[in-house]
């Protein structure tokens, strides 16, 4: 009994990634993190900046998100994301770009606690990257 | 008859024009591909966030308290139209089919009572709308400068939406694009985003899930993002029919300008021929009254 199950995360431009043979899923849940395994009750639930990590037999991968939803149903985990990015791919320069961007947002004083929260949440986890 | 020297110039602009229209045909051809592709790529994004929203809204208990973006305001009096069209011309009925579209749509509203507010997305529809609905036009946005339809872009006339739902500024808002089915054939279409319409669509499985905030938490942040999907799947359907429609016009009007270049050239023949005659026969009576 195989204990993998299927992951497929999609941003508005294409299919970003499909991967068959993953053991774990660790997504950035808006309440928390969350670990995802075989057989996890269906469940819909949206993400909040953060580090996807996917492991596999293949090797173990990280994608930083900015948002989405993710859903978990039959064995079939579908992430809907806007913003993600490959950590290893992603180049230092990148990073700094969006650290930037990110706390630049987050000083800004006319929004709201929630768009505060999750810009907080961006320069902290670009800060971890770094 | 046009002097010979007349047919001459007249074959040459014809050629040149063909040359030119030939040109975009390439073009356009070579653009579709890429728009076509990525019109398919993001089939499965907003194809996904319906199914998630499907099955929201049927998990959703309490449904007088949902979402307005789901369930309306509860009345529809001021109905909002985003027409999306393409910033260039030359491509064919591509514009004014959703025009037409369009303005069939606004008598309709216009002649129930209702009030009515139109967003173009496009220079092209901005042009041809605003001279009979020129004061219902409240805002024009045109994505000169980028060269694809993206997704940022989308976003930004997605929020612009929600922010005037949020205010109050309408209630239910419809958006019109042209759906690419093939470079023949391209279909406008008229749908509506908010309130959502969701009827007659079967949700795929009774399966409950399990929501982490709860459904209206949820529901509420996703909404929002589906006007952004809807329109960006728009966006893209409308560039894919727009190259397609550019490319047949194109076609058209090369095959049309090939044609004309025979024609002239056959007029051409026949004038040089025919004054070409006439000079013979002149030299030959002249030379036979000597």
């Amino acid at each position: 009994m195989s204990e993998e199950f299927k992951v497929e995360i999609v941003n508005p431009e294409k299919s970003f990634l499909v991967k068959d043979d993953v053991s774990e899923v660790v997504v950035p849940a808006f309440e928390g993190e969350m670990g995802i395994l075989k057989d996890h009750i269906s469940i819909i639930s949206f993400l909040k900046p953060g580090i996807i990590k996917i492991l596999s037999k293949s090797g173990d991968e990280n994608y930083y998100v900015e948002d989405g939803i993710v859903e978990f149903k039959n064995n079939n985990l579908s992430i809907l994301t806007s913003t993600i990015f490959n950590i290893a791919d992603m180049e230092k320069s990148k990073q700094q770009d969006l650290l930037k961007q990110a706390e630049e947002e987050a000083n800004k004083t006319d929004t709201n606690d929630q768009s505060k929260y999750l810009a907080d949440q961006k320069v902290e986890v670009l800060k971890t990257l770094n | 008859m046009a002097s010979l020297d007349d047919l001459k110039k007249r074959i040459a602009s014809v050629k040149s024009t063909q040359k030119i229209t030939k040109a975009m045909k390439m073009v356009a051809a070579a653009k579709l591909r890429r728009a076509q592709e990525s019109a398919e790529k993001g089939r499965p994004y907003s194809e996904k966030m319906n199914n998630v929203i499907l099955n929201l809204s049927n998990g959703i208990s309490d449904k007088e308290n949902a979402p307005k973006l789901l369930s309306g305001t509860g009345q529809e009096k001021t109905y909002l139209c985003v027409v999306m069209t393409s910033d260039r011309g030359l491509c064919g009925g591509f514009n004014s089919n959703i025009i037409k579209k369009a303005k069939s749509y606004f008598a309709k509203i216009l002649d129930e009572g209702k009030e009515l507010k139109i967003i173009t997305v496009g220079s092209k529809g901005n042009d041809q709308l605003k001279r009979v609905y020129g004061d219902k036009i409240i805002e024009n946005i045109s994505f000169k400068e980028s060269k694809n339809a993206n997704y940022f872009d989308a976003d930004k006339v997605g929020k612009m939406v929600i922010e005037k739902f949020e205010s109050g500024e309408f209630d239910v808002c419809t958006i019109f694009y042209n759906q690419f089915k093939n470079v023949i054939t391209q279909i406008p279409q008229a749908q509506q985003i908010i309130p959502l319409n969701n009827e007659g669509e079967e949700s795929g499985s009774e399966e409950s899930y399990e929501f982490e905030p709860d459904e209206d938490e949820i529901l509420s942040n996703l909404l929002p993002k589906n006007i952004s999907t809807q329109i960006f799947k728009a966006m893209l359907e409308n560039s894919a029919s727009e190259q397609g429609s550019r490319m047949s016009a194109m076609d058209n009007a090369t095959r049309n300008a090939g044609e004309m270049v025979d024609k002239l050239t056959i007029e051409y023949n026949r004038s040089r021929q025919a004054a070409i005659t006439k000079e013979l026969i002149e030299i030959i009576s002249g030379a036979e009254s000597l």
